[in-house]
């Protein structure tokens, strides 16, 4: 009963905390560029929860359903792009433009997740990647003019809600990252926990078993596809209105669905807060760490530490690697060490002993 | 006609490369169910290798023998490289299969931003040897000579690793332990050297394809090793996991429509430049939807 307390509350206070966020003007030198209601400081933190929600859809389909997809980039630059292109380019309104973007959001993952679950494992990641990089070609091809090739395009700001316009509205902006983030908290939480999701979940730890209970992983897996894609693509529209600039390639690259499971893993994969700590901490230091390469400090160094220090995706790989190597498990997972690390520590040494058919070892709680 | 023997040639060109790349990364797979993203970056230290001792040892004659002399130096780093990577990184994480993807994913990205930090984001000309952007007549189709280098270098792998597989006795160990690895170590067989042995192939092969590539496209390019990658990947998966002749043939068939697809798509069909990678990643679709395990049968 007090878990079940704790579970709500906690979220709800915070996520009431945070909506209190842009009142503050309080100036911290070290962590932001200037006072916390600034809009460049308020963009930051937006862009960390947009990331935070994406890095939870991405945990939706490695953490929960054990599907390793190195193609995620995609859905989240149908979002970005999509709505930009129905607006700037076509001259539709803003809310046509949505619509049209989600019932693309949700057609796109149905057809390409039927065709790239055919095949599992390392074969899948394999083949999302190869999807994605359709996705990357025609952004960069600029095909009727459409994607603005290589440079991207600015979107037609006349077109949006007058709320959602301009720096002095930058708090709107990140509420409505905030919005988003707690939305995608609360459906994954939701979706996890319903009966298909403890089928994704029985699927991550044994799919052959599942398949022996009479079930067909194929269209479970296909659900979470589809239910994690088409939060990403809502998230890459929510990313498009808090970048205040239009669509560029970037948001097609592999990268950014590597970093998506770095933020995972760097949290916890198959933890909420973890996925979200992960994308709110990789998206800060990222951008803070390009901040420490431009400052004086640094440029001081010698050649061969400042230019390493300069680039922050460096840093974050050398991180990555470091985390994988000492805290597997991630941020999420800190607390639960001890106790229940010696069991999972157990369990492995004893499954890894058995052979693999049919023979999971249950899942101690 | 004359185009349609320079396209196939080129296309075997372009396949040459997703064969260097792919052969290693299938044999990595294969051997030890290890998706390494850091091939990319093996081909990335093997070209950047290649292209700095290119234009620091001027001491050395010509351009051809400053180009063999700064490849073979570019093979080294790379198998040397690749060694390294298998020892630290991959060893200590055995049976920990996701664990050594997402280590790969790591060094991949933050190897890429350490070379753009070091040699600038933006492609350096490569200084190619004379003879290879002369043409040769073929049917009526001007060939430039480096497509020759690159099917020969290719070529030469294909039938080494296969002697070496069938022939040697470390050749049995590797493909024993590709069928069924446990049954190797329950004979007492040590597979983690054959391990290193494969990452050391993988790292000279793609250090290779590196080293062709500043020829091919005539410049080097932090992204090159990246964006080979992906295609080398759909090889891998056409091709079938573990298999190097189902790569080999699968690269055939992705260079050439490749090449078919970016010509004829954009000069009947006016699709523009990028038809061929669209095709062949369609290519890819199909084939799982007919055949998920890969043309040469193996069980993805």
């Amino acid at each position: 009963m007090i878990r079940r307390f704790w579970n709500v509350a906690l979220p709800v206070a915070l996520v009431v905390a945070l909506a209190f966020v842009p009142q503050i003007s309080v100036d911290i030198p070290k962590l932001f560029n200037g006072p916390i209601d600034s809009p460049g400081t308020l963009q930051l933190l937006a862009t960390c929860l947009v990331f935070a929600g994406l890095a939870l859809t991405y945990d939706l389909l490695f953490g929960y359903t054990g599907l390793l997809s190195f193609g995620h980039a995609l859905y989240f630059a149908v979002g970005v792009y999509l709505p930009a292109i129905a607006m700037t380019k076509w001259g539709w309104g803003f809310w046509e433009s949505l619509a049209i973007t989600a019932a693309f959001g949700l057609a796109l993952p149905f057809v390409l997740g039927a065709v790239s679950l055919r095949v599992t494992g390392i074969a899948f990641a394999m083949v999302t990647l190869a999807f994605a990089q359709v996705g990357a070609v025609l952004a960069i091809k600029n095909p009727h003019g459409w994607t603005g090739g290589e440079e991207g395009f600015g979107t037609d700001f006349e077109k949006l809600p007058a709320a959602l316009v301009g720096v002095f509205n930058t708090k709107h902006l990140y509420w409505l990252a905030l919005g988003y983030a707690a939305a995608v908290f609360l459906i994954v939480r939701w979706a996890v926990e319903s009966s298909p999701g403890r089928v994704w979940q029985a699927i991550r730890e044994n799919e052959l078993r599942v398949e022996v209970l009479g079930l067909r992983p194929h269209s479970f897996k296909l659900m979470a596809f589809v239910l994690s894609s088409f939060l990403a693509t809502a998230g890459g529209a929510v990313y498009l209105l808090t970048s205040l600039t239009g669509p560029s390639p970037s948001v097609t690259s592999p990268n950014i669905t590597l970093t998506l499971l770095i933020m995972v893993v760097l949290g916890g994969a198959g933890t909420r807060w973890g996925a979200v700590i992960g994308g709110v901490l990789y998206k800060y230091f990222e951008n803070r760490l390009g901040a420490i390469g431009d400052s004086p400090t640094v440029h001081d160094l010698p050649g061969i530490l400042r230019t390493p220090l300069s680039e922050p995706l460096f840093l974050l790989g050398t991180l990555f690697i470091l985390l994988v190597f000492f805290l597997p498990g991630g941020v999420a997972r800190l607390s639960l060490r001890g106790r229940r690390a010696g069991l999972r520590r157990f369990e492995q040494a004893l499954a890894s002993q058995t052979t693999p058919v049919g023979g999971g070892i249950e899942k101690a709680t | 006609m004359s185009t349609f023997v320079l396209l196939t040639i080129t296309g075997f060109g372009l396949a040459a490369m997703y064969f260097l790349i792919a052969s290693g990364l299938s044999l990595i797979y294969g051997l030890m169910g290890v998706l390494n993203f850091a091939h990319g970056l093996f081909l990335t230290v093997g070209a950047y290798s290649t292209w700095w001792f290119g234009t620091h040892l001027t001491g050395l004659g010509n351009v051809t023998v400053r180009y063999l002399v700064s490849a073979l130096i570019g093979l080294c780093v790379g198998a040397l490289f690749a060694t390294l990577v298998e020892l630290l990184l991959i060893r200590p994480l055995y049976r920990r299969h996701i664990e050594q993807v997402l280590v790969t994913v790591g060094l991949g990205l933050a190897g890429t931003a350490l070379v753009q930090a070091i040699w600038g984001q933006d492609s350096r000309p490569f200084v190619t040897p004379k003879w290879m952007n002369e043409t040769t007549t073929v049917l009526g189709a001007h060939v430039p000579n480096d497509r020759w280098v690159e099917i020969g270098a290719a070529a030469a792998v294909l039938v080494g690793l296969e002697t070496f597989l069938r022939r040697t006795r470390y050749g049995l160990i590797v493909r024993a332990g590709v069928e069924n690895r446990a049954m190797v170590t329950a004979l007492g067989i040590d597979v983690r050297r054959a391990f290193t042995l494969v990452f050391a192939i993988g790292g000279v092969a793609a250090a290779l394809a590196g080293a062709l590539s500043n020829v091919y496209f005539g410049s080097v390019t932090p992204e090159r090793g990246t964006s080979l990658l992906i295609f080398a990947f759909i090889v891998v998966v056409i091709g079938g996991l573990g298999s190097i002749t189902g790569s080999a043939l699968a690269a055939l068939l992705v260079g050439v429509t490749q090449q078919y697809a970016n010509y004829y798509g954009a000069t009947s069909l006016h699709l523009g430049s990028s038809i061929g990678d669209i095709t062949v990643i369609l290519l890819l679709g199909l084939i799982l939807l007919v055949r998920p395990q890969g043309l040469s049968g193996r069980l993805a």
